[in-house]
């Protein structure tokens, strides 16, 4: 006698045998596994120009790109496509093309493995790879938090009612959760472990193979849930008109007097009703004020010109140095750059679409909002409107084959973010202070996993504080990698460039950063701009104003090291 | 040509900023925001220009490198 399955439960069997799938794909991938650091870091150098792209694609696609564009395309509507999606368009494939390839000739040419090894030769100094770990490394982590946190409000909002009888769910507001979800603590946990065993199986190849598989999987899904929930809420067309009629500025940039703003303005109805509420509690019970909401406002010219820093990020990400080492040859390199903005578009459009189709879309008789008024977690939407509009379909089929999609895009970046930290511990700091000839290749993959479980383990801790929107987390953790792109591309075309100049590029990057992050409120002010700009661009001003100046002061590097990364 | 290549790549950073479509409510095929659809048509942009940037711009000192570690491969009988 087999008991019946519910719907809920349907899509965490579902999400199960994807996870499943991973694994087994790092066992195949493992096969390949030919024991050296050299293949479990850069599979040796062998990656053709199908596995690049995908990697490439994968890897800077995150949960960021579904879970944050649909939240913020809610929360600010469609300005976000211009600003992140069609900016990182034009920059990252500038990237790839004008400092990836010259990275990847210089980094087979001379034998690197990181990025600390490339900067460390170029500016002949030692030290300057011990400013840079705990830099890149102290960036990263938040980075990983977008992933692990996606993970957990996604699996935990997908999966309410699934097993009552193990978790009790609870709360209140926008953070309740509903009885029987695996709670966000189980879920996010569950994909660190699930992207470890994958990662430690089949080394960067592995991770390759599955970003590959992931991305197909994410885009594949990504359509499909792009469709089914238009046609869940009467076509596109009606969609859209829904949007017109309640809450139009999100098909604007800006703001209209006396215009319907139907979620502001009910989502303030809720929140006075539970004002009132909490002041008629005792002093000892009341708990914390509710949230008010937001206001919305449109995007300045400034502000939404200012976000093309933000790309600028990729030519630091020491995940994204890594992958580009494993090309096969600089040939590769030409269908990543050339598809990359069209793989973007495919993801982000419908994303956005959306995002400001949940501002206002109804489901139901009498009509009621799919996303609740006074929802006030961004992170939250796609995830919802899944849950909400597909739950009674197939059983549970859909919602969990749509989860598995989201899921895809956080782990496809997740692994190789967990593979590069892995690479810098063993190769920058084990075997570059013990002896690279006393470290053997065996024992670099071991340290580098073992220092991999530790950075997971303090990211899982910090997630389960669930320190902020994972747009805000994002966009703070690029301003600071992007602060470090003058860096890497003065190292790669200006031969004027000196070891001081580096070490003021990078100690002002992280000064700057710091002043402004701690002006934010450490993130708390999520709509945070400095001078009316986004923070990045006072941070990439001053970091490469530094990085020139102090340079012309102070001596030009040797004509050996000169000549070394330069054609004569 | 390499010149005029990076020239409409700056033209198209330019024309990213549609202050013109700021305002607009125009739905594409009453469906797609107009100020949504410019940004794709960005996005298709780019990838033309940047396929022409392959084509016209292909860094020579690149090429230079590749000889040189194909021949230093050779040279070390394959050995990485």
């Amino acid at each position: 006698m087999i008991a019946a399955i519910s719907p809920a439960q349907t899509s965490v069997w579902i999400i199960l045998g994807y996870l499943g799938l991973l694994v087994a794909l790092g066992i195949v991938t493992s096969r390949k596994f030919k024991g050296t650091s050299n293949d479990y870091f850069l599979a040796s150098r062998g990656i053709g120009w199908f596995l690049l792209v995908m990697s490439l694609f994968g890897t800077t696609m995150t949960a960021f790109a579904l879970i944050g564009s649909t939240g913020e395309s809610f929360k600010a509507g469609i300005g976000v496509y211009g600003m992140m999606a069609s900016w990182s368009g034009i920059v990252h494939s500038a990237v790839f093309f004008l400092v990836g390839i010259k990275l990847w000739a210089l980094g087979a040419k001379h034998g690197y493995v990181t990025q600390i090894q490339f900067f460390r030769d170029r500016f002949e100094s030692d030290k300057l790879g011990i400013l840079l770990f705990p830099v890149l490394v102290g960036l990263v982590i938040p980075y990983l938090l977008i992933g692990v946190m996606g993970a957990g409000v996604t699996i935990e909002k997908i999966t309410g009612g699934a097993f009552p009888d193990l978790f009790a769910g609870g709360g209140v507001g926008p953070t309740a959760v509903k009885a029987g979800a695996i709670p966000y603590w189980l879920g996010s946990g569950g994909i660190c472990i699930v992207v470890l065993v994958y990662v430690f199986l089949g080394g960067v190849r592995g991770a390759a193979w599955a970003n590959a598989f992931q991305t197909i999987v994410f885009i594949l899904l990504g359509i499909i849930t792009f469709v089914v929930i238009s046609d869940k809420l009467g076509g596109m067309k009606q969609a859209t008109a829904m949007v017109l009629e309640k809450n139009p500025h999100a098909v604007r940039r800006t703001i209209r007097e006396n215009e319907p703003m139907t979620r502001y303005t009910e989502g303030k109805k809720e929140f006075d009703k539970a004002l009132a509420v909490w002041h008629k509690k005792p002093a000892d019970s009341r708990g914390a004020v509710p949230n008010a909401p937001k206001k919305p406002h449109g995007i300045t010219q400034l502000h939404f010109l200012t976000y093309m820093f933000i790309p600028l990020s990729v030519g630091m990400f020491p995940h994204l140095f890594q992958h580009w080492l494993t090309a096969k040859s600089a040939k590769s390199f030409k269908p990543a750059v050339i598809l990359h903005p069209l793989l973007i578009m495919i993801v982000w459009v419908p994303c956005v679409m959306l995002g400001i189709w949940a501002t206002s879309a109804m489901i139901g008789d009498p009509p009621r909002p799919v996303i609740p008024w006074g929802q006030g977690n961004p992170n939250a939407v796609l995830g919802q409107m899944v849950g909400v509009l597909t739950r009674g379909d197939g059983a549970g089929i859909l919602p969990g084959l749509l989860t598995a999609g989201i899921l895809a895009a956080i782990m496809s970046s997740l692994d190789s973010q967990f593979l590069c930290i892995g690479s810098i511990f063993a190769n920058d700091i084990v075997a570059h202070y013990l002896g690279h000839d006393k470290v053997s290749d065996r024992q670099k993959v071991v340290y580098g996993r073992v220092f991999v479980i530790l950075i997971v383990v303090v990211t899982y801790v910090l997630a389960l504080q669930r320190p902020g929107s994972v747009f805000t987390l994002a966009v703070w953790c690029f301003s600071g990698f992007a602060g470090l792109f003058p860096l890497v591309f003065a190292a790669v075309y200006w031969k004027r460039v000196t070891k001081a100049g580096a070490y003021a590029c990078v100690l002002v990057m992280a000064a700057t950063w710091c002043v402004l992050f701690a002006q934010a409120g450490y993130g708390a002010k999520r709509e945070y701009l400095f001078l009316g700009m986004m923070p990045v661009a006072t941070i990439v001003a001053a970091s490469t104003l530094a990085l020139i100046v102090v340079s012309l002061m102070t001596r030009a590097p040797s004509e050996k090291t000169l000549a070394k990364f330069f054609e004569r | 040509m390499k010149k005029l290549v990076y020239g409409l790549i700056i033209l198209l950073a330019i024309l990213h900023q549609d202050f013109w479509l700021w305002d607009s409510e125009y739905l594409v095929f009453d469906i797609v925001p107009i100020g949504l659809a410019y940004h794709a048509g960005v996005s298709l942009a780019a990838a033309l220009l940047w396929a022409m940037a392959i084509k016209y711009c292909w860094p020579d000192d690149v090429e230079v490198l590749e000889e040189e570690i194909a021949h230093d491969s050779d040279a070390t009988g394959g050995a990485a």
